[in-house]
């Protein structure tokens, strides 16, 4: 086990090793061990309350855990806070999207670009309309984000996410709430991001539009990973099954 | 002809509300943080910068090389290691906090400076109380011009530092979400911090301005403090052009009263403040269903 969580810390991108944290009595996440390795695309899914947002948030340093130890790159990055992670290439996106509502859809991407990218002048402008042209959002740059609406306010989180020059893109829940199509429209999105090279760890309750993109499938049940690998063998597993129906599924 | 002129001297004067309005506006826009001592913060620039000009003999608007950056630094100080651990405790502990730094920094300064009343206009020469003839009988101060020009500057060259900048940028998102602004790289903290040096500063530069016009003493700054509430609340938190004409409203305001009455000075700015207060929470008691956000005319 030692061995292996070593070795896992030479190989992975992003890993977090024996990853516990508790809240008060409250104990969400027990022993995690998670490793994203670099260019893949890793799903998690799990039922509610199984610690995913949780585990994102630790990876992201919006929450530093009560014991155990995030890599990144191979070094420990456990207690740099979610503004140094970003500098470093960690962007992580919202489950419920928060845009700079006064700020126009352009200057959202650009201040991500300036502070979390560290560019400026001509380099954070070409970054910005980048971002915004990966996410189909240049002919809206101008808008206050605001007067955005869903799809669009799920957009601007990649695009923002994006623009601060990621190495790691942590997404949650980027596809909730929107309609086939739309969701559609955002995998396509990702799917570029991806063959660019970006590694990417999405939490996702509907499991057909994660399944297009990811690689590899994390089953998480109460605070602990509960299956990992393949997405068609992690969708057929007992254990998986059990978490979601709860009890022994049908033959 | 006298009202004309009394109307140029109200406007001027709202140039000096307006500088000594932005900071405590600009403070509440960023950080949510109404700052109680920003009166007093505005007395103890100009007593620094009475110090200074008392110590060396050198002109005021010298000694506000050192006064402003030395206010700035305050102000960084103050956000970095109070302001930010009150913050935490939710938005009433600054409140208190504040009011509590404001008592410290006038019995500070009574400490000692003295109950005297002083001033700097004999620091600055005729300055204080020069004036051109525009017509005939039409006369303004050139340092009531001068003050209403830095205050226009300042608000001008705030709002281009918030739109035109990196800094300025990252200061309006931590400002709408620290959260989200912390995910794609800000330092929240050190924001909050740059954003209090720039509401510290501009306060003392309004005291100094304050002590160059009339006397001042240590317990002067609560004076202070109501009128730049009264100009932020009937321009509008975190609208800069907003605080502009605020500070004119009150201005003008004072002046019209002062020419009715000698003693209608402060009752006719009152006035004014709370029928644009009692409008605003009529307006926003049937906008938000709340009425708080109404005081603030957009909400915060």
């Amino acid at each position: 086990m030692q061995d292996t969580a070593a070795s896992s810390v030479d190989s992975g991108l992003l890993v977090g090793a024996g990853v516990y944290k508790s809240f008060g009595a409250l104990s969400v996440l027990e022993g995690v061990n998670f490793t994203l390795a670099a260019n893949e695309a890793v799903g998690i899914v799990g039922p509610n309350g199984a610690g995913k947002t949780t585990l994102l948030n630790v990876l992201a340093g919006a929450y530093r855990p009560t014991t155990g130890t995030v890599y990144f790159e191979g070094s420990d990055v456990t207690t740099l806070d979610a503004a140094e992670r970003c500098r470093i290439g960690i962007a992580r996106s919202h489950q419920i999207p928060r845009p700079f509502g006064g700020m126009t859809v352009f200057e959202n991407c650009f201040v991500a670009a300036t502070t979390g990218g560290n560019l400026s002048g001509q380099r954070a402008y070409q970054c910005t309309v980048d971002s915004l042209e990966q996410c189909q959002m240049l002919h809206i740059a101008n808008r206050r984000a605001e007067t955005l609406g869903l799809l669009d306010r799920k957009r601007l989180e990649l695009a923002r996410a994006l623009a601060t020059g990621p190495r790691v893109l942590l997404l949650d829940e980027i596809g909730g709430g929107l309609t086939d199509e739309e969701a559609n429209h955002l995998v396509e999105t990702i799917q570029i991001m991806r063959s660019r090279g970006l590694a990417i760890v999405w939490i996702e309750h509907i499991v057909h539009v994660l399944m297009r993109v990811v690689e590899r499938l994390v089953c998480m049940d109460a605070g602990r990973i509960i299956a990992d690998g393949k997405p068609e063998a992690v969708i057929a597993d007992a254990a998986v099954i059990d978490a979601y129906v709860g009890g022994k599924a049908a033959p | 002809m006298i009202w004309i002129t009394q109307l140029l001297n109200g406007v001027l004067l709202g140039g000096y509300y307006a500088l000594l309005a932005c900071g405590l506006s600009f403070m509440f826009g960023v950080m949510r943080i109404i700052n109680l001592a920003h009166g007093d913060l505005a007395i103890l620039g100009a007593c620094v910068v009475f110090f200074v000009a008392d110590a060396t003999g050198i002109s005021p608007f010298v000694a506000l090389v050192v006064a402003l950056p030395l206010m700035a630094l305050i102000g960084f100080g103050l956000q970095r290691w109070m302001l930010e651990r009150s913050l935490r405790a939710g938005l009433l502990v600054p409140l208190l906090t504040t009011f509590g730094l404001a008592i410290i920094i006038e019995n500070g300064l009574f400490e000692y400076f003295g109950a005297d009343s002083r001033s700097l206009a004999p620091y600055i020469g005729d300055f204080a109380f020069d004036s051109w003839a525009i017509t005939g009988n039409i006369y303004i101060g050139s340092l009531a011009l001068l003050i209403f020009v830095v205050a226009v500057v300042l608000l001008i060259g705030l709002k281009l530092f918030l739109t035109h900048t990196s800094l300025g940028r990252a200061i309006r998102a931590t400002a709408e979400d620290s959260d989200t602004a912390e995910l794609v790289g800000i330092n929240a903290r050190y924001v909050y911090a740059v954003a209090a040096a720039i509401a510290v500063a501009s306060a003392g530069l309004a005291g100094v301005f304050l002590a160059m016009r009339e006397t001042f003493s240590p317990y002067s700054g609560p004076t202070q403090l109501i009128f730049a509430f009264e100009a932020v609340v009937i321009g509008g938190v975190g609208s800069l052009s907003g605080t502009l004409v605020g500070g004119i409203v009150l201005g003008v305001a004072q002046t019209f009263g002062a020419q009715i009455n000698p003693q209608g000075f402060l009752i006719a700015g009152h006035v004014v403040f709370l029928i644009v207060l009692a409008g605003r929470l009529a307006v926003g008691a049937i906008r938000t269903r709340g009425g708080m956000y109404g005081l603030f005319a957009r909400r915060p």
